[in-house]
């Protein structure tokens, strides 16, 4: 009775576990990760489909040798037990075996590590700051900044008991009021921090999340390869209101950036002016 | 259960009755009976929060909760989990099974035992009232991470403060559980004849009294930082919100093996009675343990990939980290090696040992997946995480709990317990345990974060999915405690071995076993035959 209830259930696993990868492969993105827009996000995705694949495989060996054994080596069905507990060679082997297989995972990840550390030969800088609950973009030496937090629409909707159907509201919690706009083929460098508590900004077709710590600034970079929106959400849990502060990445062909970039610099002289004015009345009463 | 330990030994004199007896007791059988109890009445507390959260999770939109008090139920779930369910339990059947296992009368420090049971009702009644204070429960999640802990209303002390019972009360049991095996053992029963259970939970208690005063230390500092005006994790001051994680996790990752070393002690007890052939490897399965105890104090900066760490941290953290794999792997080739030619059955808890190293293994699986920094940065608190450490916490350790309880409550009750109910609350845990965290791999890569009380939709399918499996889950877990309670009442009398294939020394007592487990020392050619 029970061989025929724990086999379907072992045989069930095993493909399940099987089956992500080939599901994923045909572009079922729903369950695995992205292939993402940065180089990056390509060698992240490669990387993971590799450690999985180990994975699946020594899973179906273990997996299998269980199933096999419960099959095979039942009491009801007049197997009797050996007694042996020890086997050297078979010892080494399976301590052996598995450390060879670390080490060939490990020059990969290596490589990957090294590649995402490398922020030499930037060509931009935006300075990100987390707060509760909302993200500040300072781009750098362009003296243009903006604050980016959750789209009325959505907010509106998450409310509780809002009588509004999250499936009727377009990109219902990824959908901000202004968006992080970006140039395509520029190696662009983050700079992370916070205001208040801990964040994370992470946008998974970049590759990567970081961190935002009061204190803090740290750096990673993302040089995106085609245009397009690009969705994310804080990844830290930071107070109630956490899972309202998404993310959206606009990038855009070099020059329709620069258009933007100007817009932005037009808007914001006033205020910038503003406060450039406040610093030198600070400074000259100093 | 109070039959149980009904019987007496002339020699003993007075025992208090009711609730006195449970009061004073000193007697290792019932306090590990009391830290049993208090076990399964916290797993129901935690499951009741996890299955508001699954509630609220069940579709898109906030329907019953606000974001405020979902935080603080994933927050009070884990801590109670962690701190209430898994580590109690632990101590329960160290209490229950360590003297019989190693042929000892009692534990060595009686009077330590009753008191570092005691702390936890009060510590765990300190940590739930704080539901009901203003400001409402602690919600910065169970890492307690700075600055956002502090912004923790008026229950912020008292968390503090049930963590540092709660430390105090395993630090307890941990030196009591050291100091009966190195003193207690019976003529005959050298370190390496031990019991693999008996070796793991030295191994963990070694772990405890290295890792909890850290803990205590780190919530002090909070505790300072918000109270006295020091600036421990506080930029603005000079201090370091970064450092708190270094403590935090230097505690956080040995208390991971805490959690599940004793389940390896558990699979290896099960495996080969019903598998009817010695445990495959014992010496390298005590090696494995100690050098998994070992690596988990070199590898705490992995739950901290993503805070931004130099290159070379980053890089010795992801090697240590994937080195556990190695003597994870050796003991589960152990445990397959144990079934290989065996002559197995199938009871209750051999379905749930089988089980438990299957669904283990897929948790080791993500768990080294993880350990891979570069792709750690896409998983990093995400679902994937989430499905990861239940199938190591749920599917391990609890799995290993239930199959540790099924194994032992013969001989603890002298009955055996319903084996077709046994039966049904497994293959309902195992299919609906599946339903319930299997998706969530799915949703984490997909990009859906952890601790978010509302999600984007296309989230929505797999997470009504998981709510499912976490309904039936749930409520299966209430046929376990029907089994328990029938078992406890009465039923067909258990025999000594209890087990056709059952060895070493608890097997050899009557079933209840006498109030002092070994008056006399047991014949050491027993040990010496009997253990395998
Ligand atoms: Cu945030």
């Amino acid at each position: 009775m029970t061989t025929a209830k724990i086999q379907p259930l072992l045989r069930g696993l095993t493909a399940a576990l099987a089956l992500a990868p080939l599901l994923a492969h045909a572009e079922w993105g729903n369950l695995n990760l992205p292939h993402g827009v940065t180089p990056y996000s390509e060698t992240v995705y490669e990387l993971h489909m590799l450690i999985l694949w180990v994975c699946v495989i020594t899973g179906i060996g273990v997996f299998g040798a269980i199933f096999y054994s419960i099959v095979r080596f039942r009491k009801s069905k007049g197997a009797v037990a050996a007694q042996w507990h020890e086997n050297t060679f078979v010892e080494f082997l399976w301590t052996a075996v598995p450390a060879v297989i670390l080490v060939v995972m490990a020059v990969p990840a290596t490589k990957a590590l090294i590649m995402m550390e490398d922020v030499s030969k930037s060509e931009m800088t935006i300075k990100v700051t987390g707060l509760q609950w909302r993200w500040r973009y300072d781009y750098i030496d362009q003296g243009v900044f903006l604050y980016s937090g959750l789209a009325t629409t959505s907010n509106l909707a998450r409310q509780l008991n809002s009588g509004i159907d999250p499936h009727t509201v377009e990109n219902y919690l990824l959908e901000v009021d202004h968006e992080l706009v970006v140039p395509v083929g520029r190696k662009i460098r983050f700079l992370t921090t916070a205001s208040d508590v801990i964040h994370a900004w992470w946008v998974p077709a970049l590759g990567w999340k970081r961190d935002a710590i009061p204190g803090y600034i740290t750096e990673s970079w993302a040089l995106i390869k085609e245009p397009g929106v690009y969705r994310g959400q804080c990844a830290e849990l930071c107070g109630k209101d956490h899972g309202f502060m998404p993310i959206v990445v606009r990038a855009l062909p070099e020059a329709e950036y620069l258009v933007w970039l100007d817009q932005q610099k037009a808007a914001q002289k006033p205020k910038t002016a503003a406060i450039d004015q406040g610093n030198q009345h600070i400074a000259a009463t100093r | 259960m109070s039959e149980t330990t009904a019987h007496d030994d002339a020699h003993h004199g007075y025992r208090a009755g009711g609730v006195k007896r449970w009061l004073t007791t000193t007697n290792h059988k019932d306090i590990g009976t009391l830290y049993l109890v208090l076990s399964l009445i916290m797993f129901f507390i935690g499951g009741a929060m996890a299955m508001i959260i699954r509630l609220e999770l069940f579709q898109p939109g906030l329907q019953f909760i606000e974001p405020q008090f979902y935080n603080s139920m994933t927050t009070m779930h884990a801590l109670i989990m962690i701190f209430g369910a898994v580590m109690p339990a632990w101590t329960g059947f160290a209490n229950w099974l360590v003297p019989m296992m190693i042929g000892a009368p009692d534990m060595a420090l009686p009077r330590l035992n009753n008191w570092s049971f005691w702390i936890l009702p009060f510590a765990f009644t300190l940590l739930l009232s704080t539901l009901f204070m203003p400001g409402g429960g602690p919600a910065g999640g169970w890492t307690m991470y700075p600055p956002l802990v502090l912004q923790t209303g008026e229950a912020f002390p008292f968390l503090i403060f049930a963590v540092h019972l709660m430390g105090a009360s395993s630090i307890a049991g941990a030196i009591n559980i050291i100091a009966t095996v190195f003193n207690l053992r019976a003529p005959g029963m050298t370190l390496m004849k031990l019991p693999l259970f008996v070796w793991t939970w030295i191994i963990t208690a070694f772990l405890l009294i290295a890792a909890m005063p850290v803990l205590a230390g780190a919530v002090t500092m909070l505790l300072t930082d918000k109270f006295f005006g020091t600036s421990f994790f506080s930029a603005a001051g000079g201090g370091d919100p970064v450092m708190f994680q270094h403590i935090f996790w230097f505690f956080g990752h040995p208390e991971v093996y805490i959690l599940i070393l004793p389940a390896f002690g558990i699979a290896s007890a099960i495996i080969p009675t019903f598998a009817r052939k010695p445990l495959f490897g014992y010496s390298s399965m005590v090696y494995a343990a100690a050098s998994i105890a070992f690596l988990s104090f070199i590898v705490w900066a992995h739950h901290m990939f993503t805070v931004g760490m130099p290159l070379a941290g980053e890089l010795f953290f992801m090697y240590a980290t994937v080195l556990i794999a190695i003597p994870t792997g050796v003991k589960v080739f152990n445990w397959v090696a144990t079934m290989w030619q065996g002559s197995m059955t199938f009871e209750t808890p051999m379905l749930f040992a089988i089980a438990f190293v299957v669904l283990f293994t897929i948790g080791g699986f993500s768990g080294l997946m993880l350990g891979v920094t570069p792709v750690d940065f896409q998983y990093h608190d995400t679902y994937f995480v989430v499905a990861h450490f239940h199938y190591v916490l749920v599917t391990g350790s609890i799995f290993a709990i239930i199959a540790g309880a099924y194994f032992w409550l013969p001989k603890w009750t002298g009955h055996m317990y319903d084996e077709r109910l046994g039966k049904v609350h497994f293959w309902l845990s195992t299919i609906s345990v599946n339903v319930l965290f299997f998706p969530q791999h799915f949703l984490g890569l997909a990009g859906m974060p952890r601790r978010i009380p509302d999600y984007a939709v296309q989230f929505a399918d797999w997470n009504m999915v998981s709510s499912v499996g976490g309904f039936v889950f749930g409520a299966s877990q209430l046929l376990f405690v029907v089994a328990i309670i029938k078992c406890a009442r009465g039923g067909v009398k258990a025999s000594a071995q209890v087990w056709e294939g059952a060895h070493g020394l608890e097997w050899t007592l009557p079933s209840p076993p006498p109030f002092h487990s070994f008056s006399a020392p047991p014949d050491p050619a027993t040990i010496e035959g009997g253990m395998r």
